[in-house]
């Protein structure tokens, strides 16, 4: 079921911001409340329901980009200049050695 | 100019100033400024200066955030205050996940509540809601190539679907064309249009048009506002040609997912803010009936 799914992808992203306290705070009270409430429904095709599984999508959508942007921000964005060989390194090719020595270097 | 603002801030700063800019009307160059001043330097980072995040409820049935014992207010001095309470959780979580430092470029909904309520441009609901449907006449759905054949199978199989959604559901005819001119978007349409956005509040139409600049697409905004669409397939959608050129040359992850991942989080956060701007919560109990 979709929403399982959904619920457990924001349930992680909570954990891996909070640690170990994520039942305490806020959102995941307000998340717990709004799953269960939609839960309870008799009719086959609830609207409401299918209007908050995609709320519960995109926040979920939300919280993983963040992080992951966030993350690639640090791993890429975030060093200031750095040399010519390290910035080779980061797409995997390496400069080229002469072993001479260059032409203008003694 | 940038820094002597920044160093304002830190001097008489009991305000709190994110410093993302919205995508507003207000010309690019100091959005562009502010980006590159924001992805490259530690002054428009600030130290976590709290440690519990928590919400209360106001006067006039509105909602604040406070910082430890201190109420949050927007850049423009005014109290933040969010109209629900879901809006005030969604805000106060991203204060909350912040670590070390206040890293203002990740904290969307903040950015955009911040949009609506100082409204640094002055902007009206009917400027947003023409400007929205100016946009529809440089619509990306709307603007198909012609060669490769690939892309243009690609867009043929991926758009179309979209624009018959779109022109379904509104009953109104927008069609696309491949030159240079763009489609000739009938008075009607933008009429449907118009009224359908007359019923979006202020709030939501803030996030509605931050959403229309991100994925340089009315078509798309809508599909996405009408839960038509998921986020993630918006954004394929509206990066359809680069994920064509992805699969033809290969990613670069700091270039393409970087860019993928910053227009999910925003597009995300503009959709959560419309969808929780306009809310409204009511229980209904069916009695059965024999």
């Amino acid at each position: 079921m979709a929403a399982i799914s959904v619920f457990r992808g924001i349930l992680k992203e909570i954990r891996i911001a909070k640690g170990s306290d994520y039942k305490q705070t806020l959102i995941y009270k307000y998340v717990l409340e709004q799953f269960r409430r939609n839960q309870v429904t008799g009719a086959q095709l609830c609207r409401a329901r299918k209007e908050a599984l995609h709320a519960a999508q995109t926040y979920g959508c939300l919280l993983s980009s963040t992080r992951l942007h966030l993350r690639l921000h640090q791993l890429y964005h975030a060093r200031g200049e750095c040399r010519t060989d390290q910035a080779a390194g980061l797409v995997g090719l390496r400069l080229p050695t002469q072993p001479g020595g260059k032409g203008w270097e003694t | 100019m940038l820094r002597n603002i920044c160093r304002y801030q830190r001097q008489f700063g009991q305000v709190i100033w994110p410093f993302s800019f919205p995508q507003g009307h207000h010309g690019p160059n100091l959005s562009t400024q502010l980006q590159k001043a924001k992805y490259s330097s530690a002054l428009t980072e600030r130290k976590k200066f709290y440690e519990n995040v928590s919400i209360s409820q106001g006067e006039g049935g509105v909602f604040e955030i406070n910082l430890d014992k201190r109420k949050l207010k927007t850049p423009g001095g005014k109290l933040f205050t969010v109209p629900n309470e879901a809006l005030a959780i969604a805000v106060a979580t991203e204060w909350d996940v912040q670590k070390d430092t206040l890293k203002f470029y990740t904290m969307h909904l903040t950015t955009l509540c911040n949009t609506a309520l100082d409204n640094p441009t002055q902007r009206t609901e009917e400027q947003i809601i023409s400007a929205a449907l100016k946009f529809l006449d440089t619509d990306t759905i709307c603007y198909r190539v012609e060669e490769p054949p690939g892309l243009v199978e690609l867009q043929r199989n991926e758009w179309d679907p979209v624009m018959n959604w779109i022109e379904q559901r509104y009953n109104v005819v927008i069609g696309s064309s491949s030159n240079i001119m763009g489609p000739q978007i009938p008075e009607e349409t933008k009429d449907t249009f118009r009224q359908h956005l007359n019923s979006y509040n202020f709030w939501a139409l803030t996030g509605l048009e931050y959403v229309i600049t991100q994925l340089k697409s009315l078509v798309l905004s809508f599909g996405l506002i009408d839960r038509h669409l998921s986020v993630e397939q918006a954004v394929l959608l509206s990066r359809l040609e680069e994920e064509f050129q992805i699969q033809h040359w290969g990613n670069v992850e700091s270039a393409h997912d970087y860019d993928m991942y910053e227009l999910r989080a925003r597009t995300a956060a503009g959709a959560m803010f419309v969808y929780l701007s306009s809310e409204s919560t009511a229980v209904k109990r069916k009695i059965l009936q024999d």
